[in-house]
Formats: C-alpha cells, sequence, structure tokens
C-alpha cells in the first residue's frame, strides 16, 4: 500500500538453522498495516519456517524479528497473540474433539482481543455456520482451513499469518476467500499470504517476496517477478528438482 | 438454569445426599470409604488425563506423599487430623511442583516417568535411614487420631470439592482450554493459551486430589506400611475406572467407580476363585470395544453426556 507508511512488521537478517541446514538464510523484509504480501518459493524455500518464527514456534538462530516496534524474535507463542499475530496453518490444526463453536471460544477466551468478533459473525463469514456444533473431527479439510482462520481471527491479529490457505479449494471458493482477505486487510490487518496458485497471489497482493533457499530473491510486484530470469529459473529448477 | 448449576444440582448433590446418609443403612463402612476414595481418586485422573492427556502412571505417588504427609504432621507435632489432611495435600502439590519437568515429556515416556518417580518417592520414605522421620519400612501406627467416621465424612467433603472441580472444568472456558491444549498445544498457544501454565496448574489440582485423599486414608486406616500407601493398584484402579466410565466428561469416572468397583467387590465376595479373569475380561472387552469409556454409548447416538 503506501509506502510511507511505518511497518508493522520488520524482520532483518534472518536466520533459522535445523541441525547444519539453514532453513532461513538471512531473510529480511517488512510489511505495513493494511497491506497484503505474497511469500512465494518453490517447495523448501523457507516459507513455513519463516511463518514458524515469526509468530513464535521456533526462536531465530540470528536475526531480528520487530512487531510494532518491540522485539518479537523468540517470544512464547501466546505472548505474540496477545501482541497481536496469529496465522493459519499448512495443514490445519483445530481442536478435533471440540466442537467448531468451541475451538473458538478458546480463542475468544484467551486471545486477549479488547473488541473480539462475535462467534456467529465469524461462524456466518467464513461458512462455518451449519457445522457450528459438530466436533472439528468432522470437518473436511478446506473448512478445517477456515476453523484455523476464524481462531486466528478471533484474537483480533494486527498481522495475520495465511500458509496455504488456498490450496484444495476450488475456483468458486477461491474468489470468495479471496475478497475475505481483501476485506481483512482494508481493516488495516497486515497479511503475508504464502501460496503456490500465482493467480490468487496475483488476485489479492500488492507485493510479492520471492523466497529461495531461506533467502530472498526477488521483491516487488508478481507481474515482475515473473519476468526477472532469477526468479524463472528458481521456479523451473525447482519445478524439475522436486 | 445454567449447565453448571444443573451438574451440580443433578451429579454432584445426590452423590454426596448418598454417600453422606449411606453409613446408616449400610453396614460396611471401609467398603464405603473405599468408595469414595476411588471416587476422588478417579476424578484427579479425570482432571490431569481426561482434561490435558497425560497418563499418570505414579499418580498413587500423591496418595502416598498425602497419607505420609498426614503421619508426620499427627506423630511428630500432633496436628489435628483436619489440619494434617491439608498439609497432606500440600505435601502432594510440593511433590507435583518437583515433578513438573516431566511435562515436558509426552504419551509413554510422561507415564513411565511418572511411575519411575512415585516408585523413587516409595523408597525414599520406605528408606531405613529415615526411621525417625517416615518410620522407614517398619510402617506407621497412628494414636490420636483414630476417628473412621470423621475421616469418611472428611473423604465425602473432598469428594464433593472435586467433582465440584470437574464440574467447572467441564462448564468454563479454563477447562476449554486445557482441552484446546491436550488436542493440539501448538494450536492452544495460538489460542492465546499459556500452555505451560496450563498443564501445570491441571497437574497440580490432581495432585492436590490425590494428596488430600491420601491424608484421609492415613486418618482412616490409622496403621500402615509404605507398600499400602504407595501400592501401584490405586494408581491403576483410578486410572481403569475414569477410562472405564469415559473420561473429560463429569459422569464418566462416576459410573466407572461405582460400575467396576461394585464388580470388582461382588465378584470378590461371591467367586473369588474366578475374580482375575472375570475382572481381566471386563478391562480387555473395555479397552477393544468401548476405548473411549461407557459413556461413548451416549455420545455415539449423538446424545450430550456431561
Ligand atoms: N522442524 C524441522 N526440522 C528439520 N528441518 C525442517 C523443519 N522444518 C522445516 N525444515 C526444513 O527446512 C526447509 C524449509 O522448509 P519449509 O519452511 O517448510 O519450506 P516451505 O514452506 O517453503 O515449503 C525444508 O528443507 C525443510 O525440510
Ligand atoms: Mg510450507
Amino acid at each position: 500500500m503506501s509506502p510511507e507508511k511505518t511497518p508493522i512488521l520488520e524482520v532483518s537478517k534472518l536466520v533459522k538453522r535445523f541441525g547444519g541446514f539453514h532453513a532461513l538464510d538471512g531473510l529480511s523484509f517488512h510489511v505495513v498495516p493494511g497491506e497484503i504480501l505474497g511469500l512465494v518459493g518453490p517447495n523448501g524455500s523457507g516459507k513455513t519456517t519463516a511463518i514458524n518464527v515469526i509468530s513464535g514456534l521456533y526462536a531465530p538462530d540470528g536475526g531480528e524479528v520487530v512487531f510494532d516496534g518491540a522485539s518479537a524474535g523468540g517470544v512464547a507463542s501466546h505472548k505474540l497473540v496477545h501482541r497481536g499475530i496469529n496465522r493459519t496453518f499448512q495443514v490445519p490444526k483445530p481442536f478435533l474433539s471440540l466442537t467448531v463453536r468451541e475451538n473458538i471460544q478458546v480463542a475468544l477466551a484467551y486471545g486477549g482481543a479488547t473488541r473480539a468478533p462475535s462467534i456467529a459473525e465469524l461462524l456466518e463469514d467464513f461458512r462455518l455456520k451449519e457445522v457450528a456444533d459438530r466436533p472439528a473431527a468432522d470437518l473436511n479439510s478446506a473448512q478445517q482451513k477456515m476453523l484455523d482462520l476464524t481462531r486466528a481471527l478471533a484474537t483480533r491479529p494486527r498481522l495475520l499469518l495465511l500458509d496455504e490457505l488456498a490450496a484444495g479449494l476450488n475456483p468458486a471458493e477461491l474468489d470468495w476467500i479471496a475478497g475475505r482477505i481483501k476485506a481483512l486487510a482494508a481493516t488495516g490487518m497486515a497479511i503475508i499470504v504464502v501460496e503456490h496458485l500465482m493467480g490468487f497471489i496475483e488476485q489479492i497482493t500488492d507485493r510479492v517476496i520471492v523466497l529461495n533457499a531461506g533467502r530472498e530473491i526477488f521483491e516487488g510486484t508478481l507481474a515482475t517477478a515473473v519476468r526477472e530470469p532469477q526468479v524463472i529459473e528458481v521456479f523451473l529448477g525447482g519445478e524439475h528438482a522436486h | 438454569m445454567h449447565n453448571a448449576s444443573k451438574h451440580l444440582l443433578f451429579i454432584l448433590a445426590p452423590l454426596v445426599v448418598v454417600f453422606a446418609l449411606l453409613p446408616g443403612v449400610y453396614q460396611n463402612h471401609l467398603l464405603l470409604f473405599n468408595f469414595v476414595i476411588f471416587l476422588i481418586l478417579a476424578q484427579g485422573v479425570n482432571i490431569i488425563y481426561g482434561f490435558t492427556g497425560y497418563l499418570p502412571f505414579g499418580y498413587v505417588g500423591f496418595f502416598g506423599a498425602g497419607a505420609y504427609g498426614f503421619a508426620i504432621m499427627v506423630m511428630h507435632l500432633h496436628t489435628p487430623a483436619p489440619l494434617a489432611v491439608l498439609v497432606g495435600g500440600v505435601v502432594a502439590v510440593a511433590l507435583g511442583l518437583l515433578l513438573t519437568p516431566l511435562l515436558r515429556l509426552s504419551g509413554a515416556y510422561f507415564a513411565i516417568a511418572n511411575l519411575a518417580a512415585s516408585l523413587a518417592v516409595l523408597h525414599f520414605v520406605a528408606n531405613p535411614a529415615l526411621e525417625g522421620i517416615t518410620k522407614g519400612p517398619y510402617g506407621v501406627s497412628l494414636t490420636g487420631t483414630f476417628n473412621p467416621s470423621h475421616a469418611y465424612y472428611a473423604a465425602v467433603v473432598v469428594m464433593a470439592l472435586t467433582v465440584g472441580a470437574v464440574v467447572y472444568l467441564k462448564n468454563s472456558p479454563f477447562g476449554l482450554a486445557l482441552q484446546a491444549v491436550r488436542e493440539d498445544a501448538v494450536s492452544a498457544s495460538m489460542a492465546g493459551v499459556n500452555i505451560v501454565k496450563m498443564r501445570v496448574i491441571a497437574w497440580l489440582a490432581s495432585a492436590l486430589v490425590a494428596g488430600l485423599a491420601g491424608g484421609i486414608y492415613a486418618w482412616y486406616v490409622s496403621v500402615f506400611y509404605p507398600d499400602n500407601v504407595f501400592s501401584g493398584e490405586f494408581s491403576i484402579f483410578a486410572i481403569v475406572f475414569a477410562l472405564f466410565g469415559g473420561v473429560a466428561t463429569i459422569t464418566g469416572p462416576i459410573v466407572g467407580v461405582l460400575i467396576l468397583y461394585g464388580i470388582y467387590n461382588l465378584i470378590g465376595f461371591t467367586t473369588p476363585q474366578y475374580f482375575q479373569l472375570i475382572y481381566g475380561l471386563l478391562i480387555m472387552g473395555l479397552v477393544l470395544f468401548l476405548p473411549a469409556g461407557l459413556v461413548s454409548l451416549a455420545t455415539r447416538r449423538g446424545w450430550h453426556v456431561p
């Protein structure tokens, strides 16, 4: 969006190692409020790891995460949630034996949001009303992803990290969720979207970061990215390699 | 009426009234006392296993610690029994605090480590070198506090508090959050739940009720050996009763104790020669056909079981 806004999240020279392997190798980027930033890159390039570090699941091995002006690297997840960060998971992780409603209630009660959204509204907005009183285990994968999202939204995040939320949705559902994500950004929420579907990324993002081997290799609009030789190389190489 | 009030009125109150009145009409007071003790222990297992997913194979450690906490207060400080029972609870909580690092383990590792910890406490208490404090392996014989009838009513009070705690867990965001941690700790933290704190609270609450039960048990029997109050049977029975009825419910562990401990005593009286066989088959059948406990017979039909 407007580049003069102060970033809500600033990541600099982030390093995350697993054993000797560098999953993140000096990653730097920022997001401003109301912006939808795309995080793209081949499988294994470190997108999920970046989300895991920013949401406090992993402590970084180097570099800095600054959220809303304060350091956020290595801070416990629940504290970051209270400060305004939330996320969804690539493989959805609802509380399986709890009902959909109870799943959301936990986040409403413990998420620390001052003006929490209403359950009815969340259920309605993300098409979970019919299954509200069923155990989350009964939902299909797309519905479980929506439940992850409503749980995140119940905590009123100012930074929302979406890890392949759209994977597995049909074209009509993609349009619908794209509209929802844009509506959230319009409220001032900063959103980072990890996605493989380029059409979807094109439709919703203002800007993308292309990752390869834990490093940023491009930053700009998707339209420019797809004309960068380095980006083309990585994606074609990536597709052949995997 | 709120669900919680309904649960207090229709589950907790009848249970307390029945067990408060039974000694007047039924002669075997020891049996009644054991029922109440197992109701407490099964609900204690429910709190830690049903709501947070930790299977406490060494649960008896808290019970034994409570019994010895009681005995030491009475022997050395001549503490009045009710106060000594509270100390028993405090001792168990202290042991629970000491064992909080175990909560980093999960599944079978936790269960085994907890079992090992309870054996360690047993051997510590039974150490002849501590004879001056615990009477070591020679056992405890308390004088001056013996009063089975008071001890029985104290047990009923603790049972009421324990069931009340489970009613709270079943009806509060706190209980919901505990279950969320059990289901998926990472997701629970993303719901804003401090998972370490929640686990520790549940762990200490279950330690407390077992410690109080142990203190009351010591009060009731007055004479016991380390092997009695640290007997693995307490852990196994409490776990089996809770699982048989169905955990993460209020009624499951109650039904489990009433039916299974009832049958246990019935077979024991009538056909002691087949006792182990029948009891073993029953438990096997349960694990095979009703892994989620008796209450799942109802929940499978879509009925809500409190
Ligand atoms: N917990 C982990 N332990 C070991 N290696 C991991 C772990 N998480 C991710 N990795 C490795 O880090 C690299 C980046 O993974 P990830 O961030 O999931 O990639 P992406 O989401 O971009 O597909 C991969 O090679 C992956 O195998
Ligand atoms: Mg990923």
